[in-house]
């Protein structure tokens, strides 16, 4: 690459800066002060809304396998999601999900 | 509220953060790696971990700076990529917000997919605690996680050597992130939401910059509360 170091340093910095400005925005600026019912009904599902997205194409399409879907990654998938819904005990999911995997390639 | 009370609610977090460990691990030892084998220094690949804590990010700003991209591509796409972050801070507000300037720019911070999603399903756990502890909840989770991310991408920068081949490593991240989603899932709106997160976000995955993540977040977030308003 030809980036100089004080090239370098100034794109790490502003990225840091940028990065923890979004990550205070709102909790810095609004703060204590009450937001309103409908907004916090939507707040409420960020989590729900936000995760299954991040992950459902990294599932699908692995990068490891060049993007082709995969039956031992999709059954570790299946089993981490339902232990994880069923016992509600997320240590329990991954060791459930991370033994499926390991399975599914040991018998492949 | 007593030091011990502090302490025990620490090394709850802590405890309950430490299994994110064998997923931060790889991938940081991946960033230090690859980061040193574009030609950045150990003080330059440290640089990033420790002030923009950010995976997915870091990797973009790399790709993009070992095609020679323009500085301002580089800054928009990797603060692109961590957009969906706001939303994070939004939603962690009505938990949070009470808490002083400095412990909420501290959790800014340190605000990861893992402890946001960890503190999140706490939260909704047990609502009623003093914010103190939700504060100090948070930053038990990502001790252990954030000691990881410097450590190993240190130790990635100076080894160098190769990470195994395919033994499914790749997989650790979604697995911990699909370990979260299961205690996610306590009504129908969630269920519903949940479902229109993956058909979205699967949908527009072709779209740069992870704006496919943000549209499905969106989406779900009003199936979910639209849900939630028509069944109570």
């Amino acid at each position: 690459m030809n980036f100089t170091a004080g090239h370098i340093w100034l794109i790490i910095a502003l990225l840091g800066i940028g990065t923890f400005l979004i990550r205070f925005s709102f909790l810095g600026l609004i703060g204590n002060r009450k937001m309103p019912p409908w907004v916090l009904r939507h707040l409420r599902y960020t989590p729900v809304a936000l995760i299954p997205g991040l992950v459902a194409p990294l599932v699908l399409w692995p990068t490891a396998t060049g993007g082709q879907p995969d039956a031992s990654r999709l059954a570790a998938a299946a089993v981490t999601i339902i232990v994880g819904w069923y016992t509600k005990n997320i240590i329990a999911a991954v060791l459930a999900g991370a033994a499926t995997l390991a399975f599914a390639f040991w018998i492949t | 509220m007593s030091s011990s009370t502090t302490k025990s609610v620490f090394w709850k977090g802590a405890r309950e953060g430490a299994p994110f460990i064998v997923v931060a691990a790889p991938f940081a030892m991946l960033f230090g790696l690859v980061a040193t084998e574009a030609g950045l220094n150990v003080a330059e690949v440290m640089g990033f971990s420790v002030l923009v804590i950010a995976g997915a990010a870091q990797f973009a700003a790399l790709h993009l700076m070992q095609e020679n991209a323009p500085t301002i591509v580089v800054l928009a796409t990797a603060l692109a990529v961590n957009l969906r972050m706001a939303m994070y801070s939004a939603s962690l507000t009505p938990h949070l917000g009470e808490a002083g300037l400095w412990q909420r720019a501290l959790v800014a911070y340190f605000n990861v997919d893992q402890s946001y999603a960890m503190a999140m399903i706490e939260y909704e756990k047990n609502p009623k605690r003093p914010v103190a502890d939700k504060v100090t909840y948070f930053l038990g989770v990502v001790a252990p996680v954030a000691a990881t991310w410097y450590a190993f991408t240190l130790a990635g920068a100076l080894l160098g050597s190769r990470i195994p081949g395919d033994i499914g490593l790749d997989f650790a991240l979604p697995i911990t992130f699909l370990a979260l989603v299961g205690p996610m899932l306590k009504t129908l709106p969630h269920v519903l939401a949940a479902g229109t997160s993956v058909a979205v976000a699967l949908l527009f995955a072709s779209l740069p910059y992870g704006s496919g993540l943000l549209l499905a977040g969106f989406a779900a977030m009003a199936v979910g509360a639209e849900a939630e308003r028509r069944l109570s």
